[in-house]
């Protein structure tokens, strides 16, 4: 083998270099400049924290992370109960030759952009929209429901594109089950529901765990879904921090509750990777 | 008993099909409605809103940025992600996990934070607000995408092929053009249409970070303020057609390496 020259030595560091670079000048530098900011770093009298207490005084601006929280928790639970019968029907069910095609399919929505696909549900929810008049044609309802501008209408728009999220990434933790397990336990005298129950079930749970957190993570920092589909009836935490960005020009408390709410999503991480740890030993 | 599930499973497959489709067939049906208004009854089918779509300049000129943010900001985001990934699986560097971590960390953060945290240096640089803005800020979130595709797919036996190359006299440098880039074109590929259909949807960093001209998902939304209107439905149509057109194409790509 030759001896390596002084450019190869130096190539790696070539190689990775703009990628690093890229990521420290505007990732990592807004970062630092957000954090300074947030703590008023040009006021004459300082650095201080008022920006923090004021989120924790004020019942606007907490309120608005408990609406998040509570929004993205339902819409968490109730994409994985849709998607994981789905899921397990695509993998269990379907013939593998049409299993291709049918998550395809199934996931096929998922590319519409954030803006038009709330903008087809806004039409789908409106008051004479096609969902008010089917309730109306039914019978059952004589006046139509106020379903646009609700809290209603941001948790629907939301469990749509996480419901294929999920069924995409229960698909996969579905398929990665060893048939061998599910054979063993027939061999052992279980039946279909036992074997789901005690086999299939729990060694899915991690990726069910998984596909929930991305769920929360992409959820609780989504602006568009409340704002086009809520309205501005309740706010949720990424409507407050525009709202403080654009109409108020107040940075550096939008700074501060950008980093809250990324706090709020490095702890769900951490909880998060800790279950994940303790299932697995 | 067996019959019965299968039945259940059909039903229940079929009510979620029906709810995922459910917006989109709204969406493309009424913007072929020939009356002013997206909602029930169904008066059309008129191609009018398309070409109200095609005849508005704002329009028309948003496609063209959105197509050329997309465009060039994964293109740069391949390249970085391709080198780096090259250079970390290659070599042995010091610090290489701190550095890998690093890339690959703007995959936790928000888009609206990374938008923000863009927009405050900027303004603090004296940087106007610009496509070219915008497009740095696409490249932020899909580089770490594109690296860790690439960095996953980089595998033992291209090692030991980049190997035989260099013994035979190869230096770097063609390795890399011979031999490294025609064995990683379908992960390089993935990761650029991956890139494009983000870049091409992204809406809160262009909200954010350009002003007068701006990318197609900012003008739909401005187009959101009027109401409810099919020329909306219309544009959201066209949107939604070029994604599936991207979708379809990253699918072949990944459908095409799983033989080999």
């Amino acid at each position: 083998m030759n001896k390596p020259s002084k450019t190869d030595r130096a190539l790696p560091w070539v190689l990775v270099t703009p990628a690093l670079l890229w990521t420290l000048l505007f990732f990592v530098a807004p970062f630092v400049a957000m954090a300074l900011l947030s703590l008023n770093y040009q006021a004459p009298d300082g650095l201080t924290i008022s920006n923090y207490t004021q989120f924790f005084t004020n019942p606007s601006y907490y309120r608005a992370m408990t609406n998040s929280l509570e929004v993205t928790g339902l819409v968490t639970v109730i994409s994985v109960l849709l998607a994981y019968p789905f899921a397990w029907i695509l993998a269990e069910q379907v013939p593998p030759r049409l299993q291709r095609l049918a998550l395809l399919l199934a996931i096929l929505p998922f590319w519409t952009s954030y803006v038009v696909r709330s903008y087809s549900w806004l039409l789908v929810l409106a008051q004479n929209g096609v969902v008010n008049e089917a309730l109306m044609r039914t019978g059952l309802f004589t006046e139509p429901l106020q379903l646009a501008n609700t809290r209603t209408a941001t948790v629907i728009g939301f469990v749509h594109f996480f419901v294929m999220l999920l069924t995409l990434t229960i698909f996969a933790s579905l398929k990665q089950l060893n048939p061998s397990y599910r054979k063993a336990a027939a061999d052992l005298g279980a039946g279909p529901v036992r074997t789901f129950i005690h086999i299939i079930l729990p060694l899915t749970i991690p990726g069910v765990m998984v596909g929930a957190f991305l769920t929360f993570v992409l959820a609780i920092g989504d602006y568009i879904t409340p704002q086009i589909l809520g309205g501005n009836n309740e706010l949720l935490m990424p409507q407050l921090i525009m709202l403080q960005i654009g109409r108020r020009g107040d940075f550096p408390l939008a700074s501060a509750l950008a980093l809250i709410l990324m706090a709020v999503v490095t702890i769900a991480y951490i909880a998060c990777a800790r279950w994940l740890k303790i299932e697995r030993t | 008993m067996r019959g019965f599930i299968k039945l259940l499973s059909l039903g229940y497959a079929l009510a979620i099909y029906g709810f995922i489709f459910l917006p989109v067939v709204v969406l493309v049906v009424f913007s072929l409605q020939s009356t002013a208004f997206p909602i029930p009854p169904f008066t059309g089918p008129s191609f009018r809103w398309y070409e109200a779509v095609l005849n508005d300049p704002r329009l028309t000129s948003a496609l063209i940025n959105s197509l050329a943010v997309a465009g060039i900001s994964s293109a740069i985001a391949a390249a970085l992600g391709f080198l780096s990934a090259w250079g970390f699986a290659r070599f042995v560097l010091p610090g290489s996990a701190v550095m890998r971590g690093l890339i690959t960390l703007p995959l936790t953060v928000s888009y609206l934070i990374i938008g923000m945290g863009l927009l405050v240096i900027f303004n603090a640089a004296g940087l106007p607000k610009s496509l070219l803005t915008a497009g740095i800020g696409h490249v932020v979130i899909n580089l770490p995408l594109c690296f860790a595709i690439i960095y996953s797919q980089m595998g033992d036996h291209q090692i030991n092929i980049e190997r035989a190359a260099r013994d035979l006299g190869a230096t770097e440098w063609r390795v890399l053009l011979l031999i490294t880039l025609p064995i990683m074109w379908p992960a390089i590929f993935a990761s650029l249409f991956l890139s494009m259909t983000f870049s091409w949807d992204e809406f809160v960093i262009s909200f954010l970070l350009t002003r007068f001209d701006t990318t197609l998902p900012v003008e739909i939304w401005n187009l959101l303020r009027s109401g409810l209107n099919p020329k909306t439905n219309a544009v959201g149509s066209l949107v939604f057609a070029v994604s599936v057109v991207l979708a379809i194409i990253l699918e072949l790509i990944l459908l095409r390496r799983r033989p080999a």
